[in-house]
């Protein structure tokens, strides 16, 4: 796979970083049972963020998969989900925090494990947010790229622990420029009884401008709509559109 | 089919020291002491109570739908639900609900997210988002747009399959329906009464609701 930028993230990491509109973001699972937490903010404007509720009632689904259109709070496409290898990655579980990872998994501290200390997302998002002029008070509902939780009937929330195979991936197209705050942090649902993290593989490639047949665009109607507010947007702003339409 | 959580309230409102009507488009802002309980009332039947909570001791810390829904691993809110902020404070706890399950995935509509799911022409319509910030406004100049979390749709239904799609569901509440919650923690309550012209499940007619607080017994 071609890229102009590769950045591996460890068990248990973080990264914040700016990634331009037009790009292909891949996350690539480097063993079975990923999952990485994140969340998206617009560069130009972070009050504007990824919205889970806009997201998921616009598209009528409970869970994200390719054609999936990420959408903020403000009704634009932040990005767009173009290949995805497992079907299913979950926005309403939320992140770990200390005491959640400590209960879970037995509580650890840098100075008895060094690197094999036991992180989660709440610490991981709050301090590369702060790296970012944002705090806390910024977390909002996360992607939880590699998971899956369904829910039966009654509303309860399950877990599929056997979801995520070496070697899958899912690849984000970015509509705006944005910043992603990244944690590989376990799902919170997570039942097994070791911290399950594994590396992830990013790779960052220039992505084809958005045609007339983009499946992501024709998706849903309210994709596209989405879509031309981001175009507007742009247009007012002066940047040159993506789109080749 | 779904188990309904129906628990009626031994509250009497003879006993209530707060009793107010909000109107359809309206906005409304509180704040609940530890031990009082507040009761909305849907004085019409699915009307929609988009409600978003915040720490009083700390404004910066609202409510978390994900946080509360791992929390019970289940994704309706009813009796039993305890309410928790983005720092994983309790804030309120329901302690009566005859309508039996709420969501909380739906978030508020906004002149924004109305483009989106409807028509580019739907921008300049009224909806929760707004209220929200012209309340927020009023309150605290400290709150801006960061301060919108997703919040409650107390008496909506927003069903999830096991396939994982979702759906808006009409049906579930009735006129008079009620949820009744306890302040756990010194607790903002922050209420628009939705006008939503564009939803199905209000038969596109919103509609007024009642609350009403005790105070700890
Ligand atoms: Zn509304």
């Amino acid at each position: 796979m071609s890229y102009i930028w590769k950045q591996t993230i460890p068990a248990g990491g973080k990264w914040s970083g700016r990634i331009g509109r037009g790009k292909s973001v891949t996350f690539t699972a480097q063993e079975s049972g990923a999952n990485v937490s994140v969340l998206l903010y617009n560069i130009h404007d972070l009050t504007e963020r990824y919205n889970m509720p806009d997201t998921l009632k616009a598209q009528h689904t409970a869970h994200l998969t390719k054609g999936h259109v990420l959408m903020s709070d403000n009704g634009r496409a932040l990005a767009s989900i173009i290949s995805d290898t497992i079907g299913w990655h979950d926005t309403i579980s939320g992140y770990t925090t200390r005491s959640l990872t400590h209960q879970k998994y037995g509580a650890s501290t840098y100075q008895e494990s060094r690197n094999e200390w036991r992180r989660n997302g709440e610490e991981n998002f709050s301090m590369e947010l702060l790296r970012n002029g944002l705090t806390a008070r910024d977390i909002v509902p996360n992607l939880n790229l590699f998971s899956k939780v369904y829910c039966d009937e009654e509303g309860n929330m399950n877990f599929v622990s056997s979801h995520c195979k070496k070697g899958d991936f899912i690849t984000l197209r970015t509509e705006m420029d944005l910043l992603f705050v990244l944690s590989n942090t376990p799902n919170p649902l997570d039942l097994r009884g070791t911290y399950p993290s594994v590396p992830i593989e990013i790779t960052v490639d220039e992505a084809a401008p958005v045609s007339s047949d983009d499946y992501c665009l024709n998706f849903r109607p309210e994709n596209k709509r989405a879509f031309e507010n981001t175009w507007s947007y742009d247009l007012l702003l002066g940047n040159k559109t993506l789109s080749t339409i | 089919m779904a188990v309904f959580n129906r628990v009626e309230s031994n509250r009497n409102i003879e006993n209530a020291i707060y009793d107010e009507t909000v109107l359809a488009g309206d906005g409304w802002m509180h704040e609940l002491k530890p031990g009082q309980a507040l009761r909305i009332i849907d004085i019409e039947g699915n009307q929609a109570a988009d409600t978003l909570f915040f720490d009083a001791e700390n404004l910066e810390d609202h409510y978390s739908a994900v946080s509360t829904i791992a929390n019970q691993g289940n994704i309706y809110l009813s009796t039993g639900t305890v309410l928790l902020s983005q720092s994983g404070k309790e804030l309120v706890k329901i302690v009566a609900d005859t309508c039996g399950r709420h969501d909380t995935l739906g978030g508020a509509c906004s002149a924004q997210s109305n483009t989106v799911r409807y028509a580019h022409d739907t921008l300049p319509m009224h909806n929760c988002r707004d209220t929200f910030m012209l309340q927020l406004s009023k309150y605290d100049s400290r709150y801006t747009k960061r301060d919108l979390a997703p919040n409650v749709n107390f008496f909506m239904n927003v069903p999830v399959t096991p396939s994982g799609g979702l759906t808006f569901d009409d049906g579930v509440s009735a006129p008079g329906y009620y949820v009744e919650m306890e302040a756990i923690n010194p607790t903002l309550v922050l209420i628009s009464n939705c006008p939503q012209l564009n939803n199905p499940c209000n038969n596109y007619n919103p509609t007024p609701i009642r609350l009403v607080i005790w105070d700890s017994l």
